[in-house]
């Protein structure tokens, strides 16, 4: 274990353990877009930032992926520098995503309303954090999305910008989505996602449509569950 | 059977007995630079003509890497009494082979030929090492580049090559990395980290395999220093990679060069092929039981795939993105297995200094920064090309002799080192010794060697907006800052160089940049605003002007600057003939005029006018 200071309060971590999730677990108020407990860190939005002293300098890091080392005297999650990363990093993306209120929300605690700059309008509410792409990838298993290409211009997309063979239509890079740029919608036994449609399945016991078959049939293969079990919908079952 | 130091020595025997036969080189400089200015044209007629006159067989032509003097390409050196001639076939191919015929019967020498001072057009150079640009110089990493022909492994061992390595197998491998460390040897690829330290961090560190990465993927606009080496002398880079596996403990090397380089992927495939021949490469290498072996992978040309994380991401065929070094890559890389990345400058000067002993390279140089360094100088100075000086050469030293001076006369201005993402050291600090400290302290780096001269005809809030209009195309878009931060920062800058520049927009890229340098995950974005931020710390007056004035004084934004014919005007009619968009009128002998509804201020006028009738304002 290892003693260091985080604002002047001290605390005790493991070695390697990541800095965000022990300010959190004293109480620490930490802000992330891309971190998730069940896909760790990627450190792409920059806004956990937090300032390290250690014996040789003083930096800013981000606190997602810093692990705690003997080497930490003080870590400070409000300094002018780490304001200031976030006050930015909020700013440029309220520009990127003028219509996202969650960024509206976290960029008006850090003073920001309106941004200085020209707002983009082809964007939609996508901030790149990437958790789609690592849910898709590492928890579905099927990378049916993933980045194309580089720089303000990046995206997230399906292979060629076509509907995907891989997609299953499960919908969980909807759910992890932090401000729901994803469209997905479920209209008369159809959903419609990343430009494939899907046929719902309908519950034999209670009727409604429930998930696309195309799902629970990745789910029978993989778990050797028969369909006709999956078929009925998790509050019949 | 393994190779030995015996072998080496018969090769080098055979090699230079076969030389014998020979009573003239020519050393003819096939670099990029000097096949896109015909070098292989005139190559060819060359060797057809010494055919024709039967001197083929008496005549050695020697096809080899780059000389350095792109600017007066194509070059071709005579070996024995180091005649050097520059720009061939440029003017007239076929007399210009006849005059290299005539200096190889008769030693005649071409006048119209030789290199001519710039600064006194009636003195001419003869030898190689007459000239400034060469004499200036201190070659020990292109030693061999323009003498060997890169594609002979027998020339390289002729002239010690390999003899190094099997010096290196001979010593403990703590010793070596001792050696490399004792030297002083830094990165030379742009952060400057201690070569010896980083081994020895790679060999401590635990897991295995590990692996010896060289960068050569060099994607500065306007460098061409790694290129040079991997094309000019691909041996020393796998020579130095094997010296580094045995000091690590690593038995798998990777060279990351540019797709883009396909003369570089040729030759260093060659190389590798040569040197597994011959033992060099592969199992057992000098009977030491060491193995070692190396791959080429061919990256897909993101200026970001030269950060050593998002190297080593594409090379494990991901997208090409930067990861976080809280954990070094010496402890968990490619594949999350300890890595050892330099780059390829940086492995070519590890035979020399186990070849001539730490003491040796650690006196070139300053202190903290010792060797040499290359450079490709470009931009407005007289003599561009690639030179390698001892660090803590001036500035001035560099651009003035060496360089030759600012073109046309002009006054400097600035010089931008260290790639798009370092900054522009005005005239004051021209005085400043080169090397990794100094160049930090004044805001700019050494980036892996590119230096761009700039004199009072480049505007600063321009050039400050050409690397940022890079940076935003080069951006992987991984992270926040500096994917959408440094886009900010270019609207800003455009806008003030389109004339419409706001108060505390200054302020504002300054605060921006800050928290881009801070906020940025890679080098990349941490060194991105540098070109803003440097341009604003030595010539701020040039963005108030633009922004309060309205006014470029370098006279480069145009929608800020009119063409104007003053009374100087004798009314030659040259502009109103060379106007693209015929806007310019007047009589014969009597001053014209130009109709500004219509001038797209191209300048021409400005730049054909002999009696400065015509201003920039």
């Amino acid at each position: 274990m290892v003693k260091f200071k985080i604002d002047n309060k001290v605390v005790e971590a493991k070695e390697g353990e990541y800095l965000l999730d022990v300010a959190r677990r004293y109480g620490f108020s930490i802000p992330t877009l891309c971190h998730h407990e069940a896909l760790g860190s990627d450190g792409r939005c920059r806004v956990c930032v937090v300032e390290v002293k250690t014996r040789w300098r003083k930096r800013i890091v981000t606190s997602c992926l810093f692990p705690v080392s003997k080497d930490i005297e003080e870590v400070y999650t409000a300094s002018e520098d780490v304001k200031l990363v976030r006050r930015t990093v909020l700013e440029l993306l309220l520009a990127r995503c003028p219509e996202s209120d969650v960024i509206r929300y976290m960029a008006a605690k850090y003073g920001i309303t309106e941004p200085r700059y020209k707002k983009d309008t082809d964007k939609g509410k996508c901030i790149l954090c990437n958790m789609c792409v690592r849910t898709c990838e590492n928890i579905v298993g099927v990378s049916a999305i993933g980045i194309i290409g580089k720089g303000p211009e990046k995206k997230i997309s399906p292979p060629f910008r076509e509907a995907s063979d891989a997609c299953i239509g499960c919908g969980a890079c909807v759910a992890v989505c932090p401000t729901g740029h994803i469209f997905m919608e479920d209209k008369d036994g159809i959903r419609l996602i990343w430009r494939k449609r899907f046929e719902l399945a309908v519950c034999p016991k209670c009727g409604r449509y429930h998930a696309p078959v195309e799902q629970l049939e990745f789910i029978s293969k993989k778990t050797n569950v028969p369909m006709e079990e999956l078929l009925v919908c998790t509050n019949c079952r | 059977m393994s190779v030995s130091i015996q072998r080496l020595e018969e090769i080098k025997k055979d090699f230079l007995s076969k030389q014998k036969v020979f009573q003239k080189t020519i050393r003819v400089c096939c670099g990029t630079g000097c096949i896109s200015s015909g070098a292989l044209k005139v190559l060819e007629k060359l060797r057809t003509a010494l055919k024709t006159e039967g001197l083929d067989e008496k005549v050695k032509v020697i096809e080899t890497g780059c000389h350095g003097f792109c600017e007066r390409g194509p070059i071709f050196v005579f070996g024995e009494n180091d005649i050097f001639y520059q720009m061939v076939g440029k003017r007239n191919i076929d007399a210009d082979v006849s005059a290299l015929i005539e200096t190889v019967k008769s030693d005649k020498i071409a006048q119209n030929l030789l290199y001519p001072d710039p600064n006194d057009k009636t003195k001419k150079f003869v030898a190689t090492r007459e000239i400034p640009f060469y004499s200036g110089q201190q070659k020990i990493v292109l030693h061999l580049n323009g003498y060997i022909d890169p594609e002979s492994i027998e020339d390289y061992i002729a002239r010690g090559g390999y003899v190094a390595l099997h010096k290196a197998l001979q010593m403990k491998p703590e010793e070596v990395i001792d050696w490399i460390d004792r030297s002083g040897l830094r990165g030379r690829g742009g952060g400057g980290f201690r070569t010896g330290r980083k081994w020895r961090s790679c060999r401590e560190a635990h897991g295995s395999p590990k692996y010896i990465v060289a960068n050569g993927d060099e994607g500065d606009p306007g460098a061409f220093m790694d290129r040079s080496i991997m094309e000019g002398n691909p041996h020393a880079i796998l020579e130095g990679m094997i010296i580094g596996g045995y000091a690590i403990g690593s038995n798998d090397g990777y060279i990351y060069v540019r797709d883009e380089y396909p003369l570089a992927v040729k030759r260093l495939t060659k190389a590798i092929e040569d040197a597994r021949r011959l033992g060099l490469l592969g199992d057992n290498i000098f009977g030491t039981g060491f193995r070692f072996d190396i791959r080429i992978f061919r990256g897909g040309g993101a200026f970001v795939c030269g950060e050593s994380t998002a190297l080593m991401q594409s090379l494990e065929g991901k997208i090409g993105e930067p990861k976080a070094k809280y954990i070094h890559t010496v402890e968990r890389g490619l594949w999350d297995k300890p890595t050892n990345l330099n780059n390829v400058e940086t492995w070519a000067c590890v035979p020399l200094i186990i070849n001539n002993g730490w003491e040796w390279f650690a006196n070139i140089g300053t202190k903290n920064s010792t060797g040499t360094k290359v450079f490709s100088l470009v931009g407005k100075v007289n003599n561009t090309g690639l030179i390698e000086v001892p660090m803590g050469l001036t500035l001035r030293e560099i651009i003035f002799n060496l360089g030759g001076g600012i073109q046309k006369g002009r006054k400097f201005k600035a010089v931008q080192t260290g790639g798009p993402s370092g900054g522009c050291i005005p005239a004051e600090y021209l005085d400043t010794p080169v090397d990794f400290d100094t160049l930090t302290e004044l805001g700019s780096m050494m980036g892996s060697g590119g230096m761009i001269v700039m004199d009072e005809r480049n505007c600063m809030v321009d050039v400050a907006r050409y690397f940022l209009n890079f940076l935003v195309e080069e951006s992987c878009g991984k992270c926040v800052p500096c994917r959408e931060g440094v886009k900010r920062m270019y609207e800003i800058v455009d806008r003030i160089c389109n004339g419409e520049g706001r108060e505390g927009d200054i302020e504002h890229l300054e605060e921006l940049g800050k928290a881009v340098k801070l906020g940025s995950l890679c080098g990349l974005g941490q060194s991105a605003p540098n070109p803003v931020l440097s341009t604003i710390r030595y010539f701020r007056e040039e963005y108030e002007e633009h922004i309060k004035h309205k006014k470029c004084r370098a006279g480069v934004c145009k929608p800020l600057i009119t063409i104007k014919i003053n009374e100087k005007c004798n009314g030659c009619m040259v502009c109103a003939r060379n106007c693209p968009v015929s806007c310019i009128s007047g009589e014969k002998q009597k001053p014209h005029v130009i109709d500004q509804s219509k001038c797209i201020k191209c300048q021409i006028c400005y730049d054909v006018c002999r009696f400065d009738a015509v201003t920039i304002e």
